[in-house]
């Protein structure tokens, strides 16, 4: 067949193919680009954009908190903030962690929507906390709460943007939801700051209109979004499963394009069997989702939290000093702006290239941090590839995840990911602190930049053969 | 799409339901913030809960001490000072609001939050008058600030906040400057940092807690810390450089006779720390751990050669604190020093 031949050459490519209905069979598209397009034309999901309002409200409760807590907890209440670093080092571990075991849930319970609940409940319970908190282990527990309840609801709620989206659009799903997301992420930061400029004292008024806004995302996912469920989705697509299943089969190794068809059909089986108690190695046996993992765990490893990036602006700019507390939110805005772009940029050109071409911007983003500018004008690129890169990975990576696991275990494949994504992001920073310790913040940050190079490129060949299984989507 | 929404009745039914709690909600927070805003006015407009002399508008000639007033109604987080003989005496209340002061017979430095959509934070200069000179952005919540005895150098450090609980984790900036502006020796962090004559090149390092050397305008105490250790640093302003001379002391502070030095010493752990005041004696390098039970997050100020002060905050009020009063020597007893106050700076 085609696409084996195409592999013996080592010449697996990233092209848009065509899949033939029903036979399984696919073909590639011509190449050139003014060809490209997408089958069904765009029609916006009301799941998703529910699903989008429901994180934004979430978001404008959860971030005009954390935007006025360290006022709050060293201003006001005179708690030293390095305990809170070191435990919120633990909770963001175990947020990372309950990723993966949610998303596991989800798929062994059925229902998405319900471990999507228990996730945002559980962060609306901490808001309710913080009406009566003030000493120093109640503030860290209910953090830890609104930690965990984040990480339980992602996997989750990705899972019902993907059973909701049209596939040739899911980045575009996906970037929706996140602009969304992330409009809620803007302006919380800028409701808190104004509650307070009104009343100095008033955090008691912004914990109280923070759990109004969570009150309200719980009660709309609970009514607006149904209950879908992924046994339903997957039989609707069993066709695709099976159709990418089998075409996956030489991408894997050489042995594998000589599998005979048996074979195929066996795991094409197996990957619409109902969710039991196959975890562990049915995922990480899907050659796409493995080298997918192992792409985002590479590149994560190389990228280092914002906040290191902001102190090196902040250290040669007077304006970052300034606005400091505003380049979070300048970021944010940066990447609510490209989200819709660089999903559709995903569906069209290829979801693996854009997710590794988003480490580029990040990249372009550590150099000009490192090079002895001063200014506006780089502070504000900065930002703005900051943006970028989170829209062209955070979106595409859940699409690139969901379109690589077996439909008995979207979320747990989408867990995975992003579980692989918060781990290994984790150990940058933390390794990164050792390097920024050891030889300078820009020395490290050109360290930091010729890995992630070398990354970038690793992972573009890593990804070839699981971007040209999701591409078939 | 489920069948329950896609019959039009229902989704019409959920859609009043969301509107409805959403109408409820909003218009509960509303209330609230209302509440808490006319609560605030009413608070601002009604008298201090303590004795306020009237309005005073320059630091007192005579000795005195300057602090934060935390008293609730009018005047709250404004600077204040009290004359020396009579602590707990009325208070003179200016109109100059600051989360962190300190001064002198001739200036004072406000650390403070300037609120607004973009909240940011600026160290700035008073005269004797309460006229504002110099001033300055810093990256973070207002944590210490200090004047040099010879009155021409300050120093502040703020916990560097961008967003977030934590950010990239715990970072406090520290800077010295000259009081009236122009150049300044800067970030403490850009200067050489020497540990058993060593130079060490780590650039993660916070320092926190300056205190000026009396008599030698070129010296001065902080405190160090890379990678989990702490040290007491002597620095020097000409030659750029910290060099390490004692380990776990924070938030150092000198005193007047320059023999030893008052700090607070962690004796729990890194996640929950709990600071006892100590003080060390400079020439012998003996520590002697004071009987405060309170944990103290503050950086002490010497009222004489044989007193400390510190600020505690109080557990049921929120925002409100108290200055404390305890003879530096082991097994004494604190006593209340002036009540709702904070940052206290005694002016001789």
């Amino acid at each position: 067949m085609y696409l084996s031949m195409a592999d013996r050459k080592g010449g697996a490519t990233d092209e848009p193919v065509e899949e033939s209905a029903g036979t399984g069979i696919q073909a590639p598209v011509p190449v050139k680009a003014t060809t490209r397009r997408s089958l069904r034309p765009f029609r916006l999901s009301p799941v998703i954009l529910s699903l989008g309002v429901v994180s934004m409200l979430t978001d404008v409760s959860s971030e005009s908190v954390a935007a006025i807590l360290p006022l709050y907890l060293t201003g006001f209440l005179g708690l030293s903030t390095i305990a809170f670093g070191i435990i919120d080092g633990i909770n963001q571990g175990a947020s990372a962690l309950v990723r993966i075991a949610a998303g596991w849930a989800s798929d062994r319970m059925g229902h998405p929507k319900r471990i999507a609940i228990a996730g945002y409940g559980l962060s609306m319970l901490a808001r309710v906390g913080f009406l009566f908190a003030g000493g120093f282990w109640s503030i860290a527990g209910l953090i830890a709460g609104d930690r965990i309840g984040k990480g339980i609801r992602t996997a989750p709620r990705d899972a019902l943007i993907t059973m909701s989206a049209q596939p040739e659009h899911l980045a575009r799903h996906f970037g929706i939801h996140r602009m969304l997301d992330n409009i809620g992420a803007a302006l919380g930061p800028l409701l808190a700051f104004f509650i307070l400029m009104l009343i100095p004292n008033g955090y008691a008024t912004v914990f109280v209109v923070s759990l109004a806004f969570a009150v309200i995302g719980v009660v709309a996912l609970v009514l607006l979004v149904p209950d879908l469920r992924p046994g339903t989705w997957a039989g609707r697509n069993a066709g695709r499963q099976r159709a990418e299943v089998a075409a996956d089969m030489p991408s894997g190794a050489a042995v594998a394009a000589d599998m005979p068809s048996g074979a195929a059909a066996q795991r094409a089986e197996k990957a619409t069997r109902p969710a039991l108690l196959v975890f562990r190695w049915s995922l990480f046996r899907e050659p796409g989702l493995g080298r997918l993992l192992v792409a985002a765990g590479l590149l994560g490893l190389l990228t280092v939290g914002d906040g290191f990036i902001y102190l090196v602006l902040q250290d040669r700019d007077a304006f970052a000093v300034q606005w400091f507390p505003l380049l979070y939110v300048g970021t944010n805005v940066a990447f609510l702006l490209f989200a819709i772009p660089m999903g559709r940029l995903a569906d069209r050109w290829g979801r693996g290239r854009v997710f590794v071409a988003g480490h580029a911007a990040l990249l372009v983003c550590y150099l000009l941090a490192a090079a002895p500018l001063t200014g506006l004008g780089p502070t504000l690129a900065c930002l703005a590839l900051l943006g970028i890169f989170y829209a062209a990975t955070d979106g595409v990576l859940a699409a690139l995840a969901s379109r690589l696991a077996p439909a008995h275990l979207l979320a747990t494949g989408i867990g995975a990911a992003q579980t692989v994504v918060a781990l290994s992001r984790m150990a940058a920073s933390a390794l990164f602190g050792v390097l920024w310790f050891a030889v300078g913040p820009s020395t490290a940050m050109v360290i930091v930049s010729s890995a992630l190079a070398v990354a970038v490129a690793v992972s573009a060949v890593i990804l070839r053969g699981a971007t040209k299984q999701e591409a078939a989507a | 799409m489920s069948p329950e929404l896609s019959t039009p009745v229902t989704a019409r039914t959920r859609w009043i339901i969301l509107l409805v709690i959403t109408g409820v909600v909003l218009a509960g927070a509303g209330v609230y913030a209302v509440s808490a805003f006319q609560r605030f006015q009413q608070g601002q407009l009604a008298g201090s809960s303590v004795k306020v002399a009237s309005g005073d508008t320059a630091l007192p000639v005579e000795p005195f001490v300057l602090f934060r007033n935390t008293a609730a109604g009018q005047g709250y987080g404004k600077a204040a000072t009290v004359p020396l003989d009579d602590v707990q005496g009325a208070r003179s209340v200016s109109g100059v609001a600051c989360d962190r002061v300190y001064g002198n017979h001739q200036s004072m430095v406000c650390l403070r939050t300037n609120r607004g959509l973009v909240t940011s934070f600026e160290a700035a200069v008073y005269n004797a008058d309460y006229q504002q000179g110099s001033s300055e952005a810093v990256p973070g919540v207002p944590s210490r600030a200090r004047i040099d005895p010879t009155g021409t150098m300050m120093s502040s450090t703020v916990f560097v906040t961008g967003h977030s609980y934590a950010g990239s984790g715990f970072s406090t900036e520290t800077v010295i400057r000259p009081l009236a502006g122009g150049d300044s020796p800067g970030n403490l962090e850009k200067f050489t940092f020497i540990v058993n004559g060593e130079t060490v090149t780590a650039t993660d390092r916070n320092m926190w807690g300056v205190t000026f050397v009396p008599g030698d305008p070129d010296s001065f105490y902080a405190t160090t810390s890379s990678s989990g250790r702490l040290w007491l640093v002597r620095g020097s302003i000409s030659a750029r450089t910290l060099t390490a001379v004692h380990d776990g002391v924070e938030c150092p502070s000198i005193s007047p006779d320059g023999t030893r030095i008052g700090f607070k010493k962690n004796t729990g752990t890194q996640v929950a720390p709990h600071w006892k005041i100590a003080v060390l004696d400079l020439g012998s390098g003996m520590e002697t751990v004071l009987a405060e039970t309170a944990s103290v997050d503050d950086q002490v100020e010497w009222l004489d050669n044989d007193f400390l002060l510190y600020g505690l905050p109080r557990a049921d009020q929120p925002g409100d604190s108290d200055i404390w009063k305890i003879p530096a020597v082991q097994d004494s007893a604190p006593e209340l020093f002036i009540e709702h106050a904070w940052s206290p700076s005694v002016v001789h």
